[in-house]
């Protein structure tokens, strides 16, 4: 991950973001709202939100249920529209990057398509998009190979584990190189131990591919496991109560998360840090936090 | 982490199972055939309420070339009649998908199609189009063909799952691109099965139109003669060539059905 990239004059730099500002934002969300219309009157799904995620970083939105989590991540991926507020991906409007393809998606169902083999599930993308079919072939080859499901290439979603299943997703979100993955809650279906090894799995392509992550999930050790800052949600309107910054890994590169860190202190540490601030919010001056500022 | 086998639990092997799938319709079957044949020849039902299956297999060899004309007159009368209504059926249906006000408009149409006993049409039909055409027949067994494949496939427009349209949205498909790849392969199970329903209701339309007039030479129409003319195993031997020829259609159509959904989605409609 290199932090030269083209230098877009456009994009703001958030205060406070440590990366030289050379590239825009991976997602650049300045005061945005979000109201839904319902029968019963109007619902607040989210509130001046403000945030910014730089590329190649991991993050993860947390909070209870109905705190707006999924509704923010649709809206970076356009799938809805915010209310009010501005929302920029990669400098460009949120419309204009899923048209460009700038993210891949994976949701909390696998949403394979179930007349399709796995193979042909993972290179739909590649097919809408007009790909090669040779290049097709090698790319969901080696994608396939990524996730470990090279064995399962010809078989049908139906005939695999969930946990199978939900790696063909990643890998079908993987397929065009997206310099932003968005994820909903992707292992939230899986046992805890097929959850723990998608993670690792998930840490290991994150970093292959340099690409920014907004993972959403309301598993507080997956988020401090994974992210490099998690942000804390708090329902009705779904607000942004806290950004915790994980130190965990930071030094070393994303790849040293292994196994182990989920046994260290400092994983705990954080984990407490980013439970007390889902509960009340109340400041964590106990928890010592990273040399790194960002 | 391994692939989930599709094996149900079961006492039986396999093997035993299909094989007993197989014998014991058949051992049924054959078992009803002997008891009607000796309720005929040793009880002594009469021949003219009963005639045996001996008597009945006679006349069905004896006749052999007219039957085969026969259902051959029927089949072709419904197997048009079958096309042309589920090619209406999806064509209209996928017009009614993309325009609500065509499917406003088009169901209460489909909703009194659906309700009329629709071989009640065969007699003003046959006047409509003249007693000497085969016409009216194929057209009552589109008309009743129509009405299953019509709501089926409606009803499997609408099946896409709400994370498929998501998916669709996020990777910026064209329309044509969500009809292709999401929208008709999420219905083809749903017209599968309106066209198999359908299949059964087109021979049943197009035999029984027969009875109304019009051309001789169907298997209604032959029916209907022999048992006016007290020739009841005969009657019966033509009756046995329809059940053939709608066993036919279904197979055929459930074969078409299995085929296709080999690996398609699990379950679909009934």
């Amino acid at each position: 991950m290199t932090d030269v990239q083209h230098s877009g004059s456009r994009g703001p730099r958030p205060a406070g973001e440590v990366r030289p500002a050379a590239s825009p934002a991976a997602v650049e969300v300045r005061a945005v709202d979000k109201v839904f219309e319902t029968r019963t009157g109007q619902v607040h799904a989210l509130e001046a939100i403000d945030l910014s995620i730089a590329p190649g970083e991991f993050v993860s939105l947390i909070g209870p249920s109905g705190c707006g989590k999924s509704t923010l991540m649709r809206l970076v991926a356009d799938l809805d529209q915010p209310s009010g507020g501005t929302l920029t991906v990669f400098g460009k409007s949120a419309k204009q990057a899923r048209l460009d393809q700038d993210y891949g998606i994976a949701f909390q169902q696998a949403g394979l398509l179930p007349w399709r083999t796995v193979a042909a599930n993972v290179a739909l993308p590649l097919e809408l998009h007009g790909a090669a079919s040779a290049d097709r072939r090698s790319r969901v080859a080696h994608l396939l190979e990524m996730v470990g499901l090279s064995d399962f290439a010809d078989r049908y979603p139906d005939q695999l584990s969930g946990g199978m299943q939900q790696r063909v997703a990643i890998a079908r979100a993987l397929a065009e190189q997206p310099r932003l993955l968005l994820m909903d809650e992707p292992f939230g279906a899986l046992d805890e131990m097929t959850r723990e090894k998608m993670q690792t799995e998930l840490v290991r392509i994150s970093a292959e591919t340099g690409a920014a992550v907004v993972f959403v999930t309301h598993s507080i050790p997956e988020a401090v496991f994974l992210s490099d800052r998690v942000v804390v949600m708090s329902p009705r309107p779904g607000r942004i109560q806290q950004v915790v910054p994980m130190r965990l890994g930071a030094e070393a590169e994303r790849a040293a998360r292994t196994e182990e860190l989920r046994e260290e202190r400092a994983f705990f540490d954080m984990v407490t840090a980013v439970r007390e601030a889902l509960h009340g919010g109340a400041p964590a001056p106990s928890v010592p936090r990273g040399v790194e500022n960002r | 982490m391994t692939a989930t086998t599709a094996g149900r639990p079961s006492r039986m092997s396999p093997r035993t199972e299909a094989t007993l799938r197989i014998v014991a319709p058949i051992a049924v079957g054959l078992i009803v055939l002997g008891l009607w044949q000796f309720l005929v020849s040793v009880v002594g039902v009469s021949d003219y309420l009963l005639p045996s299956p001996a008597s009945i297999i006679e006349e069905f060899v004896e006749f052999w070339p007219s039957i085969v004309s026969a259902t051959i007159v029927t089949g072709t009368n419904a197997l048009i009649g079958l096309i042309v209504g589920s090619l209406l059926g999806i064509l209209l249906a996928a017009v009614a998908a993309r325009w609500k006000v065509v499917d406003r408009m088009s169901a209460p149409v489909v909703a009194a199609l659906a309700v009329v006993p629709i071989v009640a049409l065969a007699p003003v039909l046959n006047s409509m189009f003249g007693a000497d055409s085969q016409f009216g027949r194929q057209a009552i067994a589109a008309l009743a063909s129509f009405v299953p494949v019509f709501i089926n496939t409606l009803r499997g427009f609408r099946q896409t799952a709400p994370v498929h349209r998501d998916l669709m949205k996020a990777y910026a498909a064209s329309p044509q691109q969500v009809l292709r790849s999401l929208t008709l392969p999420t219905a083809v199970p749903f017209v599968l099965t309106g066209i198999r329903i359908a299949s059964s209701l087109a021979v049943i339309s197009a035999l029984v139109a027969e009875y109304f007039g019009g051309p001789r030479g169907g298997l209604g129409a032959l029916i209907s003669t022999s048992a006016a003319s007290s020739a009841y195993a005969r009657a019966w031997a033509y009756v046995l060539a329809s059940i053939a020829l709608g066993l036919a259609f279904y197979l055929v159509t459930l074969g078409l059905e299995r085929l296709v959904l080999r690996r398609g989605p699990a379950g679909g409609a009934r």
